[in-house]
């Protein structure tokens, strides 16, 4: 039985030395992320579900059709593949109006002018953009052309809708305006879905699972709880904004660098990754008392305003994140250069095996 | 205030400009202006103002023909002896027409490697036809069409073709209706050049096609043979060449030819 939704393992070489190996499996009505920095391989990944690029090695599978497979000698070019994408920059064709751009995929596959034209509006008027059709997308602001770019990805009726970015281009305002509409139309949208973004709060919120790629390679897989809680590289801690120590684990403490952290898992052994939550450290002018075994005395290097919470920067000997409230910021005179003690609860200290890096 | 521009380039820019203003001055003043009309309507001059139009249209229409797909391939594909292809094409630009002119005749004259059997297949021969004529025209004019496009469909996002692509587009498709529009201000300035090119074409013309009047004899011919005989038709015919040229390059102007 071939099945149904997207099973893809894309292997592509590409420039000097960059090999992307990238394996996916999305089943229809699922929201998958490739969520990675720049240079990660996602807009090759991108090009090569589109049939822009064809594969080295692997295979792709859309709603049983196979329409990559370098071993087998099949290549579906892109003219013949149903995948919808909404590109990044959108990528709206300058010289046609926003209704002859959503018409000019229908237009391909064989519609007839006015069908295609009246398809065309149909979609349109779907995203709220009826009123655009004859405007040329020069004068489209962002959030409009993002719109338009989806009402063409979504034309036509594609098995796989593929989203490059949709909301990078956009304002903040207008970003989080449109993610309310694009989490509507990818429910609304039947087969398999896949968002490719730098961005973790699209990923985290658009997202069932998420897929972190880094230099060509999937470092982690998970839901966006399992990315937000428990990032295994400091790539993904970042994005999550948790600290992540790699360390050795060794009856109840890890030794990470010079610096010992007492945790809560007594069994773990061997190399571990540690993630402290910038909330749960706690910020103390003086040496605090009591039960916290972790309390050290450092530096405050950076201090960055978020609205109610205030996040810190501190140094050596472990650099950490953490984050307090602004009222707290007042109350311990905090300012860049500040001494301070830090103290983290033995529990509060999440550790897993670190997996061996290939 | 606005500052002053440097008096040096004002002084030189200057020079310049007279460089190309004088000698229509110089035909200006030597016009016969009453005897003016009489000329223009002379046989010698519609003959060859009508041929040079018809000439110069057609060679236009055929590099736009052969030479936008030329162009195309030059672009985006990488076969081997690219570079030499690309050279050979530019070749007429820096060749002088004369020599082309012979190459011609040596190729498609009735002695020719393709002439010849040409002549016997279909029974035409181009030489001291108004058809050759045309491919004199079109030889020295259409590697401006050439580089015009070409240098356009590689500052071209590829990116839209690969959209277009996506959408199901098959790759003339995408060529027609993404394609060219996207690079239509290029190929309009293209074009534009190759006219004005073949226009004044003289020397592969009188080469290749002779100098026949209401065959072979455009407008720069007739200027040339006028020179020799009747001075006043030459300057009309100049001046028809002058007028001809002014008009189209200002109508297109901005509008057309901003590519450039």
């Amino acid at each position: 039985m071939s099945p149904a939704g997207l099973v893809a393992h894309l292997v592509a070489h590409r420039g000097e030395g960059f090999r992307l190996d990238l394996a996916l499996s999305i089943p229809p009505g699922r929201t998958a992320a490739l969520l990675g920095p720049n240079g990660a391989g996602k807009s090759t990944a991108v090009a090569a579900l589109a049939g822009l690029l064809p594969l080295d090695g692997g295979r792709i599978s859309l709603a049983g059709v196979v329409l990559d497979d370098p071993e087998r000698g099949v290549f579906v070019p892109s003219e013949a593949r149903k995948v919808g994408v909404a590109f990044q920059d959108h990528l709206l064709f300058p010289h046609m109006t926003v209704l002859e751009n959503v018409a000019f995929g229908l237009r391909s596959r064989g519609a007839g002018r006015e069908a295609a034209r009246a398809g065309a509006a149909e979609w349109l008027e779907r995203l709220g953009v009826a009123g655009l059709a004859d405007r040329k997308p020069g004068d489209l602001s962002g959030g409009e052309a993002q719109r338009v770019a989806l009402a063409r990805a979504l034309a036509t009726g594609p098995d796989l809708l593929l989203l490059d970015e949709p909301l990078s281009a956009l304002d903040v305002t207008t970003r989080v305006e449109l993610r309310r509409a694009l989490a509507e139309h990818l429910a609304a949208f039947p087969g398999p879905r896949l968002l490719i973004t730098h961005d973790p709060t699209e990923a985290f919120l658009l997202a069932d699972e998420i897929h972190v790629i880094e230099a060509g390679a999937v470092t982690q897989t998970g839901t966006p709880d399992d990315i937000r809680l428990r990032p295994r590289t400091p790539y993904a801690a970042d994005l999550a904004g948790s600290n992540l120590v790699a360390g050795i684990a060794e009856g109840g403490v890890v030794r990470a660098g010079g610096h010992v952290l007492h945790v809560g898992d007594r069994l773990s052994s061997g190399p571990v990754l540690a993630t402290i939550r910038p909330s749960a450290i706690s910020v103390h002018r003086v040496e605090p008392e009591g039960s916290p075994r972790n309390t050290w005395r450092t530096t405050v290097d950076l201090i960055e305003h978020l609205g109610e919470s205030v996040r810190l920067r501190t140094g050596r000997p472990l650099p950490l994140t953490v984050e307090i409230t602004e009222e707290a910021t007042r109350v311990l005179h905090l300012a860049p250069g500040a001494e301070v003690w830090l103290s983290i609860k033995a529990t509060a200290i999440a550790i897993e095996p670190d997996r061996p890096t290939a | 205030m606005r500052r002053r521009p440097p008096a040096v380039l004002i002084v030189l820019g200057c020079l310049g400009l007279a460089l190309f203003v004088v000698p229509f001055v110089g035909l200006l003043a030597r016009t016969p202006w009453r005897d003016l009309p009489d000329l223009l309507t002379g046989k010698v001059v519609t003959d060859a103002l009508r041929l040079s139009l018809v000439t110069s249209l057609m060679a236009a229409a055929i590099s736009a023909i052969l030479g936008v797909p030329l162009a195309w391939l030059l672009a985006r594909v990488e076969f081997p002896g690219r570079s030499v292809v690309r050279a050979l094409v530019t070749l007429p630009l820096v060749l002088p027409p004369v020599v082309g002119g012979a190459a011609l005749l040596f190729a498609l004259g009735r002695r020719g490697i393709i002439g010849g059997p040409l002549e016997q297949a279909t029974g035409l021969l181009l030489p001291f036809s108004t058809w050759g004529v045309v491919v004199a025209n079109t030889f020295v004019a259409m590697p401006f069409l050439v580089i015009t496009v070409e240098g356009a469909l590689r500052n071209l996002d590829t990116r839209y073709e690969g959209a277009a692509a996506s959408f199901g587009a098959g790759r003339l498709t995408v060529l027609r209706r993404v394609t060219l529009p996207m690079i239509a201000p290029s190929l309009v300035a293209g074009l534009v050049l190759t006219w004005a090119r073949a226009f004044g074409e003289f020397g592969a013309t009188i080469t290749f096609a002779g100098n026949l009047q209401g065959r072979t004899q455009t407008l720069p011919l007739a200027v040339f043979v006028a020179l020799e005989s009747d001075r006043s038709t030459a300057v009309a015919l100049s001046l028809v060449m002058v007028a001809v040229s002014l008009i189209v390059l200002v109508a297109l102007r901005d509008r057309w030819w901003r590519a450039l």
